[in-house]
């Protein structure tokens, strides 16, 4: 594992092309990598599949990439914060994926762990069922959900040492953690950039081998 | 009391010393206005933090990173801690969860839910919604009677898509409260100088009747 991975916006950027998955982690517009969401729309990659909790608000963090008409297809749980993403979505020009919050981060966890799917309560007898195995274990039914995985990942850590230790901050961490587990490549912005060894490793959120790089915001 | 001040004043009522609770947005988390002497909850929201209090007031210096489940930023108590958006659902889909307070566009008489989405008019999503309603021990529908237009939203079966089946508990509007049990809804109490015809007039389900009726103040 290399020692360093601190690299600039650009480089970091220079490794993405248009039509990738991209996992972007954030609550409305909480811990969201704002500073990675504005390098692509400076590189001008365009046709990405997004998958997210929501898409923040309008003009800021994803709504940016909304605003811009990079994403082609969301994967999320909720739009309503963003008023730019319903008209776009109701126009044609975003196409929607609906997840379940819960399911939405148990499927992705299971993409970064290994596991070929999930059973969950959620969505049983809606229309979120349709078309999906329902399996019986012990008298219960759950929903099978397929795993999700992205191309790349984008992450906002408070604190980052140089291998890619990462700590988030309050509730800035919500899809963060999970999200950072399920890509070929992660790519990190920090608020903080500390030495190695200077973070207690019992308060590291994300291991250092799950990230790729890491980009001063 | 105005209708929503009495809905949320019998709603907090059913909450217990202690009790774990998720309080959807909107007239929800009116309830901690209401709170009866000697009962302290703890407020989980899905994004991640147990032991919001709500949003900074005068004097008080918010933390952006923390905020609620519409984003806005909300001050912590202490004895709260944050997580990730896994360990949230989690939280609520494990059963942690003592309630869980949402509004509703329609419930019906085997406790099915139809809160998120009405086709061709709304996009927004569910976000949390289905995985609330399927995990936390209690579900309790705070809300009006009838909709805008007078007409009942307390129905046989619901018509809009659902978010959940089979899990409503309690339903609570400005006329009374009714109790889903095996056997059907139960009209448990009725507001002050309301009647059970009243009741009965703006209601297209099937309610049961008991010989006594409690009040809900």
């Amino acid at each position: 594992m290399p020692k360093n991975k601190v690299v600039s916006l650009d480089e970091a950027m220079g490794k993405l092309r248009d039509g990738l998955t991209v996992l972007i982690p954030g609550f409305v517009n909480c811990g969201v990598p704002e500073t990675l969401i504005k390098g692509i729309i400076e590189k001008g990659y365009t046709d990405l599949s997004v998958i997210s909790n929501n898409t923040s608000i309008k003009g800021r963090g994803i709504g940016m990439l909304v605003h811009e008409n990079r994403i082609k297809h969301i994967t999320c749980s909720h739009i309503g914060n963003n008023t730019e993403t319903v008209e776009k979505v109701v126009a044609g020009e975003i196409n929607v994926t609906f997840v379940p919050q819960g399911t939405l981060c148990e499927r992705v966890r299971a993409g970064g762990a290994g596991i070929g799917g999930i059973l969950t309560p959620t969505g049983l007898g809606t229309p979120i069922a349709e078309g999906k195995p329902v399996i019986e274990v012990d008298g219960k039914k759950y929903l099978l959900e397929k795993p999700l995985h992205g191309d790349v990942a984008l992450i906002h850590a408070w604190k980052a040492d140089k291998m890619g230790n990462l700590v988030y901050r309050r509730t800035a961490r919500n899809f963060n953690q999970i999200f950072a587990t399920a890509a070929d490549l992660v790519i990190v912005e920090a608020e903080q950039i500390v030495e190695v060894g200077e973070l207690d490793p019992d308060v590291i959120h994300t291991p250092g081998c799950l990230v790729d790089m890491i980009v001063q915001i | 009391m105005e209708k929503r001040e009495l809905i949320a004043y019998r709603t907090a009522r059913f909450f217990e010393d202690g009790d774990l609770v998720n309080l959807g947005i909107g007239m929800p988390t009116m309830c901690m206005n209401y709170l009866p002497e000697g009962v302290d909850i703890w407020i989980e929201s899905e994004n991640g933090v147990i032991g919001l209090t709500g949003a900074p007031k005068e004097g008080e210096e918010g933390d952006p990173n923390v905020v609620d489940a519409s984003g806005g930023m909300s001050m912590m108590r202490t004895g709260g801690c944050c997580f990730d958006s896994f360990t949230s659902f989690g939280l609520i889909r494990g059963g942690h969860v003592a309630a869980t307070v949402l509004g509703a566009y329609e419930v019906d008489q085997e406790g099915n839910l139809a809160n998120w989405t009405v086709p061709g008019k709304t996009v927004a999503g569910m976000g949390g919604a289905m995985d609330l309603v399927s995990g936390a021990k209690k579900v309790l529908i705070m809300m009006e009677h009838c909709d805008k237009h007078g007409n009942p939203k307390i129905l046989k079966r619901c018509t809009l898509p659902l978010t959940a089946v089979n899990e409503v508990d309690y339903i609570i509007t400005e006329l009374c409260v009714l109790e889903r049990t095996a056997e059907g809804l139960v009209l448990k109490e009725l507001a002050p100088g309301v009647t059970v015809e009243e009741v009965v007039s703006k209601t297209a389900a099937d309610l049961i009747i008991p010989q006594k009726i409690g009040c809900m103040v």
